[in-house]
């Protein structure tokens, strides 16, 4: 441990990030409950962007002229790995709330076991998973559901593809193979960005053909709640990946300092690993 | 982060100092921050007071006379979630920011400019939650726990407000957390191991565990209900397949760490004062870290304690019944060490010694009512009456505001290089005891006798008790206008104090100047942990 610490000077990007993100809440809620206020949302969105960009530039620029110490960099790689397990979390009520509804909530409304009496709500109603039939006709579910082994296999098989491929671009950085880093971080990209395209065909297909919308009662809601919140992580991560791409080309990372480039794919497994879970709790079982 | 080993290039960024707004907007000093959540915190107390403050006039007597049924509910509604996250969270996260940099010789927080960003959304976040009481249909009218339906189906329009601002709180906490983490961890000064720190600091580790955990669980189920309000989902609808129920199994797996989240750090603060003020060293150090732990752990498989009437299967009932009891264990652990700490002590009664005692006792009081209610068929008679509202106000204002206010004059002399005003500050201690006990303690009789909560008019059989919860409520109340004089007082001068004001205190914080200069600890200070750690034989 060095002998004296090293403090980061102040900046204006945080309170500017609060104004932006003040346009972001107001913009959003006000659109939401009275109609009127959506462009203020939009521009809110693009200023967190902006400011990120500048906030994020400030750091690189400080980390690369060598003002950051050791001790900053344990701050770093904790802060980042602490931020995933809170990203766990968020995504642990998600599937908690998937379990509930398939293991109590459901056979509850049909009759079984000690609080079947809510079953005297809509006799008629079978629990049955896929949902096809809600409990009321105010809510139609959907007509059929995503096939697993079909575009949700290919998903699969790209996800953890691109997990491997930014493996090895991150071995490449380590060992200083700049041209091998590059190869394998554009691969990862390509299959991250494919991934995405084919999300988006299954959207489509899932709400023109299926019938399956957020609005097809529980089963369309838990479906696109997982799978939604899961894509806009996925979206966030390639869009950081793209950024550490920029960055290799520029000539940053060395084999010692690249904590930029490893939290970003520490982030990139961690939407692996949910979608493995997606895949077997949400499209398979 | 460099590819160069650094070690004397590492210097304070100082910069020249910034005046007047612009310090306090761009400010990423810990103990300005620390300030700023402590000013934060102390106005949305006194907005949250006024709102109870509405609910004790219009119960002072039955029947209906200042206020109508629609405003009582969004009254009840906004002074608990700005109590809740509005005041006593930040006052805890202030103390944090101000005390553990020097409790355990870092420089500052770990990530400033992160702690500048986690304190300026809470402005946000409030004004953006106050707002909605002006807009068309009124504010959250729902009570803070927000239940579905209520908070969804026939909730008012403005409820897309309440749901952003507890986004951007939560985003503000889980910064907080991370910023915690990163700084315990991290920043020590070497010679200091984990069980060298002292409670306050380990409190506050944990509670930081306890935010990262459930915060975002908070922010997952306001989600939801965004999506049902907005989007015609229906997780909380059993017309499509959902169950209204699952909200309060989400709420609930949030909300009951959440409690603890604003009662462990008030363990730290007791843990730092009783030593400090019976001249002794705490008894049980590594009990009292073991036992916040195990609060912590036991927290998550408690929550449906919360919901015993709704409906839950046996099984589920009597695993949550003997889960909650359990909790009394490892709090009756820190109970017993205070006292034994006070045993045989050279106790003096200071000011902050005056409210760390009243904590001691009042919060037990709340955990004793805590138990009654974790007992299934007793609770079935005790849900959603005065005794639950009785039983929860003990740990919170008796147990966690005085812990807060106790800290507050602990290290006031370090924060401003005065003493605050000691007959000023007995005086505000005694009128605050009588006057929150007057409040809380008829609550839990009018309770056990069948009133309900989170109702503006009553049957003509509780008006005695409401009339002296009320009473009380307003002396509890104006008497916190004596705090802020103390500290108004204290801040512009006083006797001057020491670096080590009180007589038995320990700890790094007062081996640095008072007041303390905006930089400490620019190299790690010398820590020895036979001489200088709480733990030490």
């Amino acid at each position: 441990m060095s002998g004296s610490y090293y403090v980061p000077a102040s900046s204006k990007w945080p309170i500017l990030m609060v104004v932006v993100l003040a346009f972001l809440a107001i913009g959003a809620a006000s659109s939401l409950s009275f109609g009127h206020g959506f462009g203020l949302f939009i521009a809110g969105l693009v200023g967190v962007f902006v400011m990120m960009f500048v906030w994020f530039r400030d750091v690189i620029h400080e980390s690369r002229s060598g003002l950051y110490d050791a001790q900053m960099d344990r701050s770093f790689r904790m802060g980042m790995a602490w931020f995933i397990f809170s990203e766990i979390m968020f995504f642990a009520a998600f599937f908690g709330a998937l379990f509930y509804i398939r293991v109590f909530a459901l056979p509850w409304l049909d009759g079984e076991g000690a609080k079947g009496i809510s079953a005297l709500l809509w006799p008629d109603f079978s629990a049955s998973w896929p949902l096809l039939k809600t409990p009321s006709d105010a809510f139609s579910g959907p007509v059929d559901v995503v096939d697993p082994w079909h575009l949700p296999l290919l998903n699969t098989l790209l996800l953890v593809g691109s997990s491997i491929t930014l493996t090895i671009a991150h071995h490449g950085v380590k060992k200083d193979q700049r041209n091998k880093a590059k190869l394998w971080l554009f691969l990862t990209l390509i299959l991250g960005f494919s991934f995405l395209i084919v999300q988006g065909i299954e959207y489509v297909e899932a709400y023109t053909r299926l019938g399956l919308t957020l609005q097809a009662g529980v089963y369309g809601g838990t479906f696109f709640l997982l799978t939604g919140f899961h894509g806009a992580h996925v979206t966030l991560g390639a869009c950081v990946l793209t950024v550490m791409f920029v960055r290799l080309l520029r000539g940053h990372f060395s084999p010692r300092s690249h904590f930029g480039f490893e939290a970003a794919s520490w982030y990139w497994h961690f939407v692996d690993v949910v979608w493995l879970g997606l895949f077997i709790f949400v499209y398979v079982v | 982060m460099t590819s160069n080993s650094y070690s004397s290039a590492t210097e304070h960024a100082h910069e020249p100092q910034l005046r007047g707004l612009k310090r306090w907007l761009l400010t990423t000093n810990h103990k300005e921050i620390g300030t700023l959540y402590l000013i934060f915190s102390l106005t949305m107390f006194f907005i949250g007071g006024t709102m109870a403050l509405v609910i004790r006039a219009e119960l002072f007597q039955p029947g209906l006379q200042l206020v109508q049924p629609e405003f009582f509910n969004q009254m009840t509604t906004m002074h608990g979630l700005i109590m809740v996250f509005g005041a006593v969270m930040p006052a805890f996260v202030g103390l944090a920011n101000w005390m553990v940099p020097l409790q355990i010789g870092a420089p500052d927080m770990a990530l400033p400019r992160l702690n500048n960003f986690s304190f300026w959304l809470l402005p946000l976040a409030f004004s953006l939650l106050l707002s909605s009481l002006f807009m068309e249909g009124g504010g959250p009218n729902f009570g803070w726990t927000f239940y579905a339906p209520l908070s969804t189906t026939y909730a008012p329009p403005s409820t897309n407000f309440f749901i952003l601002s507890i986004h951007l709180a939560g985003i503000s906490s889980i910064l907080g957390a991370i910023n915690i983490i990163a700084t315990i961890l991290n920043m020590r000064t070497p010679a200091m191991k984990l069980m060298d720190m002292p409670l306050f600091v380990w409190t506050w580790l944990i509670t930081a565990f306890l935010l990262l955990a459930v915060m975002p669980v908070l922010a997952g189920v306001v989600t939801m209900m965004l999506l049902d309000i907005n989007f015609g989902t229906s997780f909380f609808n059993a017309a499509g397949g959902g169950d209204p129920v699952l909200f309060q199994h989400l709420f609930w797996f949030f909300g009951h760490p959440e409690v603890y989240i604003m009662i462990l750090p008030a363990f730290g603060i007791a843990s730092m004062i009783v030593p400090a003020f019976a001249r002794k060293r705490l008894f049980g150090y590594r009990s009292m870290v073991y036992a916040t732990a195990s609060i912590a752990i036991l927290s998550f498989v408690v929550w449906a304690h919360h919901m015993f009437t709704v409906g839950l299967p046996l099984a589920a009932q009597l695993f949550f019944m003997y889960a909650t009891m359990l909790i009394a264990v490892p709090t009756g652990v820190k109970v017993f060490n205070w006292v034994a700490t006070l045993f045989h002590g050279s106790i003096s009664f200071e000011v902050p010694m005056l409210f760390t005692l009243a904590f001691i006792v009042q919060f037990t009081i709340g955990g004793l009512s805590g138990v009654m209610l974790a007992i299934v068929p007793a609770d079935y008679q005790y849900h959603d009456t005065y005794f639950v509202v009785a039983h929860f106000h003990y740990v919170l204002v008796p147990g966690a505001v005085f812990a807060i206010i106790a800290g507050v004059y602990y290290w006031l002399p370090k924060w401003t290089g005065y003493y605050p005003d000691e007959t000023l500050g007995r005086w505000h201690f005694w009128l605050s005891v009588i006057g929150v006990n007057l409040t809380f303690f008829p609550m839990h009789f009018s309770g056990l006798a069948g009133m309900p909560r989170r109702i503006p008019d009553y049957a003509l059989q509780f008006a005695d008790f409401n009339l002296l919860s009320s009473l009380g409520g307003f002396l509890f109340g104006l008497s916190q206008l004596l705090l802020v004089w103390v500290v108004v007082r204290c801040v512009r001068g006083g006797k001057p104090a020491p670096d080590n004001p009180w007589e038995g205190a320990e700890g790094l914080e007062w081996t640095v100047p008072s007041p303390a200069p905006l930089h400490t600890f620019s190299t790690p200070p010398e820590f020895i942990p036979e001489r200088d750690s709480p733990s030490r034989a």
